[in-house]
Order: C-alpha cells, then sequence, then structure tokens
C-alpha cells in the first residue's frame, strides 16, 4: 500500500473518530502532507497483537458481577496484563 | 454498558469516567398515582438536584450537586414506570428514584437499572457480551482467524472522541511519544473549536492516538504560530520506537527518516 492510500484511511478514520458521538470534526490546516507507510498502522489495520493492546471493549455487562470482576474476566478471556473501566466508580 | 480500555489505552479511560452518562431504569410506584402526577414530580427533578450519597457507597457522604438534563416517562402502567435519565457522572439514581417517591408522597424504589451510555459511546454502537468476546477469542486462537476478534474489539483511540483534536506530522510523533511539549511546527491539522486551556486529543496522521494534553494555544494561534509551544503532555498513550526520531542530538546532527 502506498503512503498516499495510507494517508486517505488515516484522514477517514480521523473523522470517523469525530462522527462517533457527534457531527465530526472540522478542521484548520497547517501542514497537509501525507504520512509514511513505514511507520506505525491505521488503528483498524493493526496486527492483531498491537491491535489488542490499543483496543477498547464495549461490554453488556451482565447485572449481578460488580464493574471489577467483570474487568478482570475481560483480562483473562484476552490474556491482557491491564484493563480499566469507564463507568462509574461506584454502583450508581 | 460498561467501556473496557484495554493495555495501553488503560491510561486515558479515566477522561470519560466522569462525563455525563444515560440510564433507563424501572421504579417501583408504592402507591397508585395517575401518570400527569407522575409527570409533573419527574419535572421537578430535572435541572440541578441535591444528593447525599447512599450509605453503602465509596465516596464521602456529603451532600452533592449533580444535573440531571433529561428525564422521560417511556411507559407506566400505574405502578412501574420505565424511564430514561440523562445525567452527570455520580448521580445516584436508585436515590433518585427514592426521592422522587418522596415527592409523590406515597414512596417508591428502584428495581432494575441499566446503563445506556457513558462518555461518547451509546448502546447503539454495539454492545459486546462476555460470551461473543470468549468465541471471538477461541476463533482467534484455535482456528487462527481474527476477523471476529477486530469486530469485538474496537481501537481505543474511539475514547477521544468529543475532545478537539491535533493531528501531528510524522516528525513530530515519536519526541510527543516520549513525553515532549508540542511545538507549533509539528502540527499537521487542528480541531477549529480548539480553545487555550482545553484537554486535546494528539494524533498521527494514520488516526493513531499519541498523547493527550492541555492547549496552550487556540487553534488559530496555532495556525498563524511558526514557533512555540501549543500543547503540554498530560498522558501519553504510544510506545515509543514506532516513528523516527526527529529531533537533535548531540553532535549527531538531525536523525531523520
Amino acid at each position: 500500500m502506498s503512503g498516499l492510500d495510507v494517508t486517505r484511511l488515516g484522514r477517514e478514520f480521523i473523522e470517523s473518530i469525530g462522527r462517533l458521538c457527534g457531527p465530526g470534526e472540522k478542521f484548520l490546516v497547517k501542514f497537509e502532507e501525507p504520512t509514511d507507510e513505514r511507520y506505525g498502522w491505521v488503528p483498524t489495520m493493526r496486527p492483531i497483537d498491537k491491535y489488542i493492546q490499543y483496543g477498547l471493549v464495549l461490554l453488556d455487562k451482565p447485572p449481578g458481577p460488580t464493574s471489577h470482576e467483570v474487568v478482570a474476566w475481560v483480562k483473562r478471556i484476552l490474556g491482557v496484563s491491564k484493563a480499566g473501566h469507564g463507568g462509574t466508580l461506584e454502583p450508581p | 454498558m460498561l467501556p473496557i480500555a484495554l493495555e495501553k489505552m488503560t491510561k486515558i479511560i479515566g477522561f470519560i469516567m466522569h462525563s455525563s452518562k444515560e440510564y433507563v431504569c424501572v421504579m417501583d410506584v408504592h402507591a397508585p398515582v395517575s401518570e400527569d402526577e407522575l409527570r409533573r414530580v419527574l419535572g421537578e427533578f430535572k435541572g440541578v438536584i441535591y444528593q447525599r450519597p447512599p450509605l453503602r457507597s465509596s465516596v464521602k457522604r456529603s451532600v452533592r450537586r449533580r444535573a440531571v438534563h433529561e428525564i422521560e416517562l417511556l411507559e407506566y402502567d400505574g405502578k412501574l414506570a420505565l424511564m430514561r435519565v440523562a445525567c452527570d457522572a455520580g448521580t445516584y439514581i436508585r436515590k433518585l428514584c427514592w426521592d422522587i417517591g418522596l415527592v409523590l408522597g406515597v414512596g417508591a424504589h428502584m428495581r432494575e437499572l441499566r446503563r445506556t451510555k457513558t462518555g461518547p459511546f451509546h448502546e447503539s454502537h454495539g454492545l459486546v457480551r462476555l460470551q461473543e468476546l470468549s468465541e471471538a477469542v477461541y476463533r482467534w486462537k484455535v482456528e487462527g482467524k481474527d476477523d471476529m476478534l477486530r469486530k469485538t474489539v474496537m481501537p481505543g483511540e474511539y475514547i477521544v472522541c468529543g475532545m478537539p483534536l491535533i493531528v501531528l506530522r510524522d516528525t513530530a510523533v515519536e519526541s510527543i511519544a516520549h513525553g515532549a511539549k508540542l511545538a507549533a511546527p509539528g502540527v499537521s491539522m487542528v480541531s477549529e473549536r480548539l480553545r487555550k486551556g482545553d484537554r486535546v486529543a494528539m494524533l498521527t496522521l494514520k488516526g493513531e492516538l499519541v498523547a493527550i494534553g492541555k492547549a496552550v494555544m487556540s487553534s488559530y494561534e496555532i495556525i498563524e504560530a511558526s514557533k512555540g509551544i501549543v500543547v503540554e503532555p498530560l498522558r501519553v498513550v504510544m510506545e515509543t520506537g514506532l516513528y523516527p526520531r526527529a529531533w537533535k542530538r548531540e553532535g549527531a546532527g538531525v536523525d531523520g527518516p
């Protein structure tokens, strides 16, 4: 894949972030330039181990177990050393 | 719904922990009240409310102010009320139901609760059950196919939705990954709405999250500036070594790509 393809896919990914929860970001451009395909990855194209390391799971939490317990299960299922949840700190 | 950040993204999940939430709950009203009366009382709970955290809670039990942005009655059969509540983080829904019962004069309590929104994430983005996650891992480890896993896990970059963004030039990435401040020449693009003092997410041109920082210039100042610091780092997410070092080293000149 060429640098130009990666730049286009990167730009599409960046735009998808803003559109997940809103109308999308409006950008001012300072330096319009391509990215070098030799370094890093468009997030959706990371090798699977990196993809998980930089990943997020939107879990359908079963009622009953605490968030803390559920996070421990997710860590074990995916074999990751660290994970953290974005709920509230206490049961509401 | 519970967003769970893995490994590198663990560092920044706390940024949405304190964002607004949306719940759907079932409230049990202890004696019949009319729907009109219930709607009138629910309306009184919209806006800023005062709550003392319940006995069994993990925070200091002093009265706190929380905003209830929306409270919508979805269904009511004279006893059970299905409601949608949008509120600040740290609002106790159980307590809210209890207090609604007091104002109704007949008492009420929360029967069931489900969170439908946390920060930028909504139920409609597609939730993953533990069972599906475990099947996806099985397919990957045993059958060598990672397609399901790539659907059940999403890039953690989406955590920063809602934050203003700065897109870095390739040459600035490695120094930010090392924890350096961002200088004006390292910027490729910036969200127009960025103001001085805002929390801002710094991405590569490929969309990878490098770090979250605090803007010390507004978007228009950044576009005008030819030098100077534009962002101070708060949390670095990206590992080092992915992008080339482009800064000057003593006696080595410029170590470019």
